[in-house]
């Protein structure tokens, strides 16, 4: 059953439109995570199910209710959704304790019991109810942030980008707490982010907006390895893209042969790699067996347990093209090495290309 | 852990859903033209001296103004504030910024009393210092005199801002200003005092727009500025072109004033680059010449500026003894005083917020050009303010003339911005985003403007009332031109007291004022402090 349905949403200010005809549903219970870069749209769409904006036109509804269209909108208070801010946006006039009984009824004494039951399910002691926001660090913070959100039991939870003020370790471990608190409590959740690491691993579904509109969602892995367009596939991570010919279920690029999903299609088109499909192995060259071709490592780029190696090898028109191929950061071959570079799996044919 | 959701929230928010849908549109948006008119309302009146000015210089035509304006007597009042802002500005910058660097960034011994203390004569009016100076020594009169007391009086208005700046300075540049090879002279020189200059610039202008529209001052110590000769003009022929022209000059020479500072402004923006908080300032360590150096000075300025208005008074309070306190006027004139002060920052600090609420959330060229006509209206001489609503009010509104509203208008008028300064910083202290966090957990816009808003906006409000209410209880020029007949505020009782040379009666009413003003003092002093960063 889908929990939260948008449908052709059109939103601008003034002459500029800032979310333009976007439709997408969110299955009861899923975490679905709209990522793009800044100023694509992503954070008044956000608003927009959170109610502080409304559409232009299109239409938002939640769990079969209408929350917005072309008549009018729910108000905010009225939503029962849940929101957390980028900066957790904590009231900086009440303790921790008032900040996450501001949305419950009654008088500060019968809320305690609720209070101290969500300090435990964020992990935060219940010795914090009595601190000050400006007390906490920016962990903390965020788990208030949440605490707070989740008092109402909201039948939806928006974040919007809340980890991308805390550091990078801090921000995988709150991400991975976060993302089982709210499939152990069944919420139905939306992240914003322009995180492209963050979007792939707290993600059932993705939604890339670029320019206000939602370019492609899916899973994604179904993202990752069959993006639209060399944008979405370069902002979802490192990508090689090369121009082919395509016959009888193959592409013909300066790769070699490479077997693509579709043998249907033919002619010029542009197809895509991830540089985890180039395999290096030591100067033996396996003509006829895993398509590749030979290649001169030119330079290496050591980051530890992993490294890049960039490897020089000649197209067909006798141009020189340099490619990345990873490589483990111990047994990396030197500069100057011939090598041979095979490459596994399907090669994407980009679409419309 | 989270209990599911009950499918009756749900079913229970659908079933809410027709009748409200409507309304939150419809009030989003319905809430900005009301504020805005109300806005607009306010920096209109705040124009009518402005307007009254060019108004009266109209109907005056050529022929007229230049008779009024190229007098003698005009050139000699030119010549006169020329050399009273001209010898007074530098040495209250000089002072203030020697005070400012000694008890922030010196080892000076007692540096934090000596901070407070270089603050304290605040407390005390412009023109108790003068009765404290005249009856300490009675031949004190003229250039000398004014320039003396308009030192002590005003520079704590060059002292906290520059303070502030110099606490909130950045000590990795003066380091790395050292590792360029710099001498700590070269380093204050080229490095310290160029991210001063805002900060001396806005205090500068402070004082000069005092110097130009202090009237009790210069009045008790016989030295005739535009003020004094308007007043005494107004006193003479009621509402003539004289005193009119006589205004008009003063208010070009306050808007040349304040032209020079933003000249002197420029595009300048010292904010700190870069991210992290800043380490303490190292301090200064004096030499032992240059200790007693440090401390003379502090000790002779505090010993000026405050030890003599207080021995004065202690003098004259000694000398009236109790009888002076007998007087039956005395807690009446108390009482007005505070109700005046009470109703004017109240009114004051209300009239401010349309228009600080809009400039933080919804700002705008049309806000911005109304605020700073604000910033100008209020700059202008309290005399000037007080001529215009003389005239506006027997010419167009009879019924309010010589009544208490227009004295709070005259005080609106001229106290907006420090209301407004402070309400500012409260509201945006208040981010839309807590009220649209408030009302995703289900509180209504009224609710969640109470709750959250409005509790962080009230320690600004207070602050700005509080300014405006100090500014009130001491104010003396536009009260003695507007108050209605029978109403005498503690400034304008001791000023009758005064003129009667009775400065035993006057000692009560001086100690009053400053027993009043000592507290916000302080507050000022406090927030000068935080805002700083401590």
């Amino acid at each position: 059953m889908n929990s939260l349905e948008l449908q052709q949403l059109h939103k601008s200010y003034g002459t500029l439109s800032a979310v333009h005809d976007v439709s997408l549903n969110l299955p009861a219970g899923s975490r679905t995570v709209i990522v793009g870069p800044s100023g694509s749209g992503k954070t008044t769409l956000l608003r927009m199910i959170a109610g502080f904006e409304f559409p232009d036109r299109g239409r938002i509804s939640l769990n079969g209710q209408v929350l917005a269209d072309e008549q009018g909108a729910l108000p905010a208070h009225q939503r029962l959704i849940g929101y957390v801010p980028q900066d957790g946006a904590l009231f900086p006039h009440m303790n921790v304790a008032a900040n996450i009984g501001f949305g419950l009824p009654g008088k500060m004494a019968a809320k305690q019991t609720r209070i101290d039951e969500l300090l435990d399910m964020v992990a935060l002691d219940r010795a914090m109810g009595t601190r000050w926001p400006h007390e906490l660090s920016g962990g903390q913070q965020q788990r208030v942030a949440l605490a707070r959100a989740l008092a109402q039991r909201p039948r939806l939870m928006l974040l919007d980008e809340p980890f991308s003020a805390l550091d990078t370790g801090l921000r995988a471990s709150m991400r991975k707490a976060v993302a089982r608190l709210l499939a152990d409590a069944g919420i139905t959740t939306i992240l914003v982010t322009h995180d492209q690491a963050e979007a792939l691993s707290f993600a059932d579904q993705l939604a890339v907006m670029r320019q206000g509109r939602l370019v492609q969602s899916g899973t994604p892995l179904e993202l990752y390895r069959h993006p639209r367009d060399a944008q979405t596939a370069l902002f979802l991570g490192d990508a090689l893209m090369l121009p082919a010919r395509l016959e009888q279920g193959l592409a013909h690029c300066d790769l070699g042969p490479l077997p693509i999903a579709d043998p249907g299609r033919q002619g010029a088109a542009q197809i895509m790699l991830r540089p985890e499909q180039l395999q290096w192995s030591a100067g033996i060259v396996q003509s006829g067996a895993a398509p590749g071709c030979a290649g001169v490592v030119k330079d290496w780029d050591f980051a530890g347990n992993h490294c890049t190696l960039s490897v020089a090898i000649t197209t067909v028109d006798g141009r020189q093209q340099l490619l990345p191929v990873p490589a483990a950061g111990l047994q990396a071959p030197a500069p100057g090495s011939r090598v041979w570079i095979s490459i596994s799996g399907q090669a994407h044919v980009l679409p419309g290309s | 852990m989270a209990e599911p959701l009950s499918q009756a929230e749900g079913i229970d928010g659908a079933a809410r859903l027709p009748a409200l849908r409507l309304l939150q549109r419809r009030r989003a948006r319905a809430s900005t033209p009301w504020l805005l008119g109300a806005a607009l309302l306010v920096s209109l009146l705040a124009l009518v001296p402005l307007g009254f000015v060019v108004a009266v210089s109209i109907q005056t035509g050529w022929a007229g103004i230049a008779e009024l304006v190229l007098r003698p007597r005009v050139a000699e009042l030119l010549f006169n504030t020329l050399l009273l802002l001209l010898l007074t500005l530098p040495l209250c910058v000089l002072l203030g910024v020697a005070l400012a660097w000694l008890t922030e960034r010196s080892d000076l011994p007692g540096r934090r009393a000596w901070s407070l203390l270089a603050v304290a004569p605040m407390a005390v009016p412009a023109f108790v210092h003068s009765y404290a100076w005249v009856s300490l020594l009675p031949a004190l009169h003229g250039l000398p005199a004014a320039v003396l007391v308009s030192v002590i009086a005003y520079c704590p208005f060059v002292y906290l801002p520059v303070a502030a700046t110099l606490r909130r300075l950045d000590p990795a540049l003066e380091d790395v200003a050292q590792s360029l090879g710099l001498r700590p002279r070269a380093q204050f020189l080229r490095v310290v005092l160029p991210q001063l200059r805002l900060a001396i610039a806005g205090g500068a202008l402070l004082v000069g727009l005092h110097l130009l529209a202090e009237y009790g001052l210069y009045a008790m110590i016989r030295f005739d500025t535009f003020t004094t000769a308007i007043y005494d003009q107004f006193q003479s022929t009621y509402n003539g072109p004289a005193a009119n022209m006589l205004a008009g000059v003063l208010v070009v020479c306050c808007l040349l004033l304040l032209s020079a500072e933003s000249a002197c402004r420029g595009q300048a923006r010292y904010a700190r680059v870069g991210s992290g908080s800043p380490r303490a300032q190292p301090l200064q360590v004096l030499s032992g010449t240059g200790r007693c150096a440090g401390l003379l000075l502090v000790g002779l300025s505090s010993a000026l500026a405050l030890g003599v208005p207080l021995l004065t008074l202690g003098n004259w309070l000694l000398a009236g003894g109790s009888e002076a306190w007998q007087v039956p006027e005395l807690l009446p004139s108390l009482g007005q005083t505070l109700e005046l002060a009470c109703l004017g920052a109240l009114l004051t600090t209300c009239a401010a917020f349309p228009l600080a609420w809009l400039s933080i959330r919804a700002p705008g060229r049309l806000l911005r050009l109304l605020e700073s006509a604000n910033y100008i209206a209020s700059s202008l001489p309290g005399i000037v303010v007080a001529l215009a609503l003389v005239t506006v009010t027997v010419r167009y509104a009879r019924p309010i003339y010589q009544t208490s509203l227009t004295v709070l208008l005259a005080y609106g008028l001229m106290f907006l911005p420090r209301a407004l300064v402070s309400l500012r910083a409260g509201i945006a202290q208040a981010p839309v985003e807590l009220e649209n966090i408030a009302r995703s957990l289900g509180r209504t816009p009224f609710q969640a403007l109470w709750r959250v808003t409005l509790r962080l906006v009230a320690p600004g409000a207070a602050a700005g009332a509080a300014l405006v209410f100090l500014a009130i209880s001491n104010e003396l020029t536009a009260t003695l031109l507007l108050a209605p007949n029978g109403t005498r505020t503690l400034a304008s009782a001791f000023w009758a007291r005064t003129s009667e040379i009775d400065y035993a009666a006057a000692a009560p009413y001086a100690l009053l004022m400053i027993l009043i003003s000592l507290p916000l003092t302080g507050l000022l002093y406090h927030q000068s402090r935080r805002t700083a960063g401590r």
